[in-house]
């Protein structure tokens, strides 16, 4: 499972369309088959975006806030998508690989102090 | 931030709060919710008790800087912000906000939080931004779960690159929506082309849409660039493509494939960025049966398709663009023409409208020029649509001059012969032939014919 991951430093970045950072990883039966990759990205897009996971072939996009269309597309194109997620991204991953993670999921962690560390 | 939290535990506060009609979130010094009023709860789809002790960026998911630089720049400086940006609810809808952010204090003039105020403005900006996307997609209106079907393809396939293959009837606004396809693609700010391929000859259109290179032809003076290049990195619109020949076919699919092309007498490729928006109110399956359509072509436009239902079709759109178009000629032509009286508008709702959208923008142009009172009434419609539709042209056209009664009869009673003229002819004599007990005289004479007319056509039709 090739999975994509919206992110701002170690969080899931609040919104879809002003992310400019993913995280790209794949997994197997709850186990990571490669250190997860970093992308950044030139421009902010949720056009951009959306190109790379099709371009990438992820099945699963993780994301914060994203427009209803940009839902639908990526819907459309058979690539599942959890969103308004709240969490550091390596939790978010490890909930998602345990089978656990749903759409508006706020995981501990995401008190100021933990983002300012 | 004992302030907030004490405030937050007065019920008296929490009410004050849960009674003003914005959204209100009050940020501790960390800029992690406090809480949030039942207004912004509603807004953002968050609970106070979900959003408590979050950073509040990542509840509010509003534009405004990044990192909540506005929050911690009030915070800093004591100074108020005004912000207009929008918000990304839980509902993944994208809401248009005023944001007022400032600081909150304590006895001692201590910062203690900020306190955000989110101002709903898509009421005020729904009736611009309806009208400019209105704009966008040239007008196209309608209601109907049809039309519902096709606005909500049309926001998929404005999202893709790949071609695309607008099918429907006459009429029914094939070219409008490629035109609002592509201003709401990501190529919208570069060219929109448009090429009737059944307007032009073949060597006219190849040169047309792939330009020549001078002295190509006769009469190639200079260089043309060709619609193709001209679409660089927009959209070229192929407004019907099942009249494009053969030959043309085969070069459109290479350009399909490769992406470049040779121009008419040129021996430098050349290479385009082109997305290809493709309409016809041909079936192209039968015409690819029929041998008059590459098959390879079809299936390569045919990515995308987007059936435009034609109006007869569409449940309730007919009042609905009568209405419109009836108010818009109106205002134009600076007549009074209000509507359609209860009697005009129940015959226009039972019209098939053969021609569908662009017939009934004909028939409420033509009634806000002809009335001449407040309401349309029957008099002021086309006087077309009264009178009885004739059933092809071909037939229409090869009906005798002066038939005898008789003959008429049996014109109308095989009308519905197939096989064209021809066959209807020979169905007329064998039944003339029949009812006159096989009598020549009398079946020319029934059919309105001389005798040697007559026989002339049994020899052709073989029957003698």
């Amino acid at each position: 499972m090739k999975i994509m991951i919206s992110t701002r430093g170690d969080f899931v970045s609040p919104r879809f369309d002003l992310s400019s950072e993913v995280i790209i990883a794949t997994y197997y039966d709850q186990q990571l088959m490669e250190e997860p990759r970093s992308l950044i990205l030139s421009d902010v897009s949720a056009e951009i975006l959306c190109d790379l996971a099709l371009k990438e072939n992820v099945s699963t996009v993780i994301c914060g806030g994203i427009e209803e269309e940009h839902y639908q597309f990526l819907t459309w194109k058979k690539v599942t998508v959890i969103d308004a997620v709240i969490g550091p991204y390596a939790d978010v991953l490890q909930l998602l690989m345990d089978n656990r993670l749903k759409p508006g999921t706020i995981l501990p962690g995401v008190t100021s102090r933990e983002v300012a560390a | 931030m004992k302030r907030p939290s004490a405030l937050h535990s007065s019920p008296v506060f929490a009410e004050l709060l849960n009674g003003i009609p914005h959204g209100i979130a009050i940020l501790d010094r960390d800029l992690c919710i406090v809480t949030i009023n039942r207004f912004l709860e509603a807004m953002i789809g968050h609970t106070a008790e979900e959003a408590r002790g979050v950073y509040g960026e990542f509840i509010l998911r509003a534009n405004f800087g990044s990192n909540n630089q506005p929050c911690k720049e009030v915070l800093e400086t004591g100074e108020s912000l005004s912000i207009d940006g929008n918000i990304i609810n839980r509902h993944r809808k994208k809401i248009s906000t005023h944001f007022t952010l400032s600081r909150l204090h304590d006895e001692q003039e201590q910062p203690i939080g900020v306190l955000i105020v989110l101002e709903d403005n898509s009421v005020a900006k729904g009736a611009d931004s309806i009208g400019q996307e209105h704009a966008a997609t040239n007008e196209i209106l309608g209601h109907s779960p049809q039309m519902e079907e096709v606005f909500e393809l049309m926001s998929v396939l404005a999202r893709t690159d790949a071609s695309v293959l607008i099918t429907g009837e006459t009429g029914t606004g094939k070219d409008m929506i490629a035109e609002a396809l592509h201003k709401s693609s990501k190529r919208a700010r570069q060219p929109f082309i448009k090429v009737n391929c059944g307007a032009l000859p073949e060597a006219l259109l190849e040169s047309e849409l792939f330009g020549h290179v001078k002295g190509a032809f006769t009469g190639a003076v200079t260089e043309t660039v060709g619609m193709f290049r001209l679409a660089h990195k927009g959209t070229i619109f192929l407004t019907e493509i099942g009249d494009l020949s053969l030959p043309l076919q085969v070069k459109l699919l290479s350009v399909l494939d490769d992406r470049e092309f040779f121009p008419v007498g040129g021996s430098k490729k050349v290479k385009v960025d082109v997305r290809i928006i493709a309409a016809t109110h041909k079936s192209l399956r039968q015409e690819v049966q029929k041998g008059n359509f590459r098959e390879d072509l079809f299936y390569r436009l045919n990515v995308l398709h987007l059936n435009m239902p034609s109006l007869w079709e569409r449940d309730g759109d007919i009042r609905l663009l009568l209405d419109h178009f009836l108010r818009q000629f109106s205002e134009k032509l600076g007549r009074n023409v209000t509507g359609f009286s209860q009697e005009a508008i129940d015959f226009l709702i039972d019209y098939h409208y053969p021609g569908n959208v662009r017939e009934l923008r004909n028939i409420a142009e033509y009634s806000a020029n002809i009335c001449q009172g407040q309401m349309v009434e029957m008099k002021d419609l086309p006087q077309y649509l009264f009178r009885p539709e004739k059933s092809s042209p071909t037939n229409s056209a090869s009906i005798p001059s002066s038939p005898s009664p008789s003959s008429v009869e049996q014109i109308q009673s095989v009308e519905n012969i197939s096989g064209g003229w021809a066959g209807i002819e020979k169905e007329m004599i064998l039944d003339a032939l029949r009812k006159s007990g096989g009598n020549r005289t009398q079946t020319a004479n029934l059919l309105g014919w001389g005798r040697t007319t007559l026989w002339r056509k049994l020899k052709k039709y073989e029957l003698a």
